[in-house]
């Protein structure tokens, strides 16, 4: 020990209580300015929603639950365009490049080595460290080179069409990874889905209630973890960021780490709806990627209000909902309706339709944002 | 002591020379004022010192540091603070907002809060902290990003005309605060454009013409100075 540090209340006492107010500063941040809803009532309904959340599979048959699970799956990809976009102030219109790329690293790692021992969890990891990988050359170049404003999206979009294009080329037999055929436009499937290891056997997620509750908790999770990250110091920084750039800089910020940090969170996000989306249906195409998977993310977000994930969260399990029920009468159909909403929202609603509806309420009850 | 030094500073901007081998310093403790006819550079000089703008040529040191190459976020971590001429504030952004995140990277809980109290005190604020700040009126915007630029105690603040659309009132408060800041160490270089406030706040002046630094002195020195009268003062009676 230095001995400027003998006579000091010892450090092992002092550790634990460091922690201590760590936490509690870390849980006093599921609430702040960043986020919507605040105090014992906006808990009491956020506690609600995820009980009757889990209750839900008591009153529906397997494949219906399993079929609701594909709804959580696209929640993640939306938080983090909210992160990027809403926050951040940078409009990526190719997350699905990440949900693609992190899909097919799935299948490619799984096929390849199987799901035993637990490896399709390290897969899952590996996965969205790959599309966060990508979100951070891609970002890199971005920022760094200075490309602002509408470019973000033109750039991000022709990555993810890129992508698409490439992936929908590779179709011969020469296109394997290992034992992964790539298979061109049709897609790679046959990759086992989440497998958790068990005492007394492995616990395989196929699209049914296990996964259902995986995704749940993943949900709340993540939800949770971003409420904290975003009324952090960060959250500050890229609120600052998408308001007033140059200021924020002129305060003494990094304007282009802080936005990069957000777009590696947001592809990391997209990734990982990429992966559960693979590991959930065991199949993944080109099509994933394409100008109209690129821009359903876009209309979720906007349609729930991007600068506030509970509406992000919120208004996505709407659409997708929607738009699920539609596609059983023709999915073209569906894309006009999308199209429209979209429009609707932008003229009516820019600030999305879940927040502006949540400020009205907020506002009826006297209650706003948190300070 | 100097606590910013240019010297050989160039910069042109196609044909036009915004600064021509500028040679100026910023004394410690000092209120400096940086004035000259529209067109004389002085925006010019003060985006360079802030990093805004890379010079084609000669250095910037700042507390006798090499910051010629230092991006702005990083001259402004080694003590320099900036007040935009338009109110450089976030205007969807509560009062408070503005301020936690001015200080955020130097300053955390207690500290963080009582910082913020002093400063609203400070800027006539207090009472308004949860309001948008775009709603406050314009002469409150301008304190406010003066707040903003103060709160985390700059070795230098540099202001880009204070008071530009403010009233005679809000201009007197303006320069008592930063009177006040000054007698509490702050050293300030204000780009300025009103003679009388100039000569309420500064200690010594540098007047440019032509991205040149044509005379420099005290506020007597300056307004006795024929060719000064001439290229600026003149040109200020006609306005």
């Amino acid at each position: 020990m230095k001995p400027g540090l003998s006579g000091h209340p010892s450090l092992v006492d002092v550790a634990p209580m460091a922690r201590q107010s760590a936490l509690k500063l870390w849980l006093s941040r599921l609430e702040g300015p960043q986020t919507m809803g605040r105090g014992r009532g906006f808990w009491t309904g956020f506690a609600l929603v995820v009980l009757a959340a889990a209750a839900y599979p008591q009153f529906a048959d397997g494949w219906t639950v399993g079929n609701t699970a594909y709804f959580l799956v696209w929640t993640f990809m939306a938080l983090g365009l909210s992160v990027i976009w809403g926050y951040a102030g940078a409009l990526s219109f190719g997350q699905t490049a990440f949900f693609g790329l992190a899909g097919y690293a799935y299948g490619v790692l799984t096929i390849n080595f199987g799901a035993a021992y637990g490896f399709t969890l390290i897969a899952l990891v590996l996965s969205v460290g790959v599309a966060a990988l990508l979100a951070l050359v891609l970002g890199y170049f971005m920022f760094y080179g200075r490309v602002t404003g509408v470019f973000i999206g033109i750039v991000t979009l022709a990555v993810t069409l890129v992508f698409q294009a490439f992936m929908a080329q590779t179709a011969g037999p020469e296109w394997a990874i290992g034992k992964a055929r790539l298979n061109g436009f049709n897609g790679m499937s046959g990759m086992p889905p989440l497998t958790i290891p068990w005492p007394g056997g492995e616990i395989m997620l196929y699209a049914d209630v296990a996964l259902y509750y995986v995704l749940l908790g993943l949900v709340v999770l993540v939800y949770l973890g971003l409420r904290m990250l975003l009324n952090a110091p960060f959250g500050n920084v890229l609120v600052a960021i998408r308001e007033n750039p140059d200021r924020a800089e002129m305060l003494g910020y990094e304007v282009r780490r802080y936005q990069l940090l957000a777009f590696i969170l947001g592809g990391a996000l997209a990734g990982l709806s990429g992966v559960l989306y693979t590991a959930w249906g065991q199949y993944i195409t080109p099509s994933s990627m394409s100008i109209t998977a690129a821009a359903l993310p876009v209309i979720w977000v906007a349609f729930g209000g991007r600068k506030d994930i509970t509406a992000t969260l919120i208004g996505t399990l709407i659409v997708i909902a929607v738009y699920q029920s539609l596609t059983i009468y023709g999915s073209q159909y569906a894309i006009v309706v999308m199209g429209t909403v979209l429009v609707l929202t932008v003229l009516f609603a820019p600030e999305g339709i879940v927040l502006s509806a949540a400020k009205r309420v907020s506002r009826l009850f006297g209650k706003g944002r948190g300070k | 002591m100097m606590i910013l030094q240019t010297s050989g500073l160039c910069k042109r901007f196609g044909g036009v020379h915004v600064a021509r081998n500028i040679d100026f310093g910023i004394e410690k403790g000092e209120i400096h004022c940086l004035i000259g006819p529209n067109g004389a550079g002085k925006s010019s000089l003060f985006r360079l010192i802030l990093g805004a703008h890379a010079p084609d040529a000669g250095t910037i040191r700042f507390k006798g540091e090499d910051v010629t190459r230092t991006p702005s976020f990083a001259r402004i971590r080694k003590g320099m603070s900036v007040k935009f001429q338009v109110p450089g504030i976030f205007k969807d952004l509560s009062v408070r907002q503005n301020l936690v995140i001015s200080f955020q990277h130097h300053l955390h809980g207690h500290d963080l809060e009582a910082t913020i109290r002093r400063v609203l005190g400070f800027t006539g604020l207090t009472g308004l902290e949860d309001q948008l700040a775009g709603t406050l009126s314009h002469g409150r915007q301008q304190w406010l990003e003066i707040g903003m630029a103060v709160g985390v105690e700059p070795s230098l603040l540099l202001l880009d005309e204070p008071t530009a659309g403010m009233s005679p009132e809000e201009t007197r408060q303006t320069g008592e605060m930063l009177r006040e800041l000054n007698a509490q160490g702050v050293t300030i270089l204000a780009v300025e454009h009103d003679m009388s406030f100039v000569q309420q706040i500064a200690d010594r002046v540098t007047v440019l013409h032509f991205g040149e630094i044509f005379a420099q002195g005290s506020v007597a020195e300056i307004i006795s100075h024929p060719g000064v009268a001439e290229i600026y003062l003149g040109a200020s009676d006609d306005e």
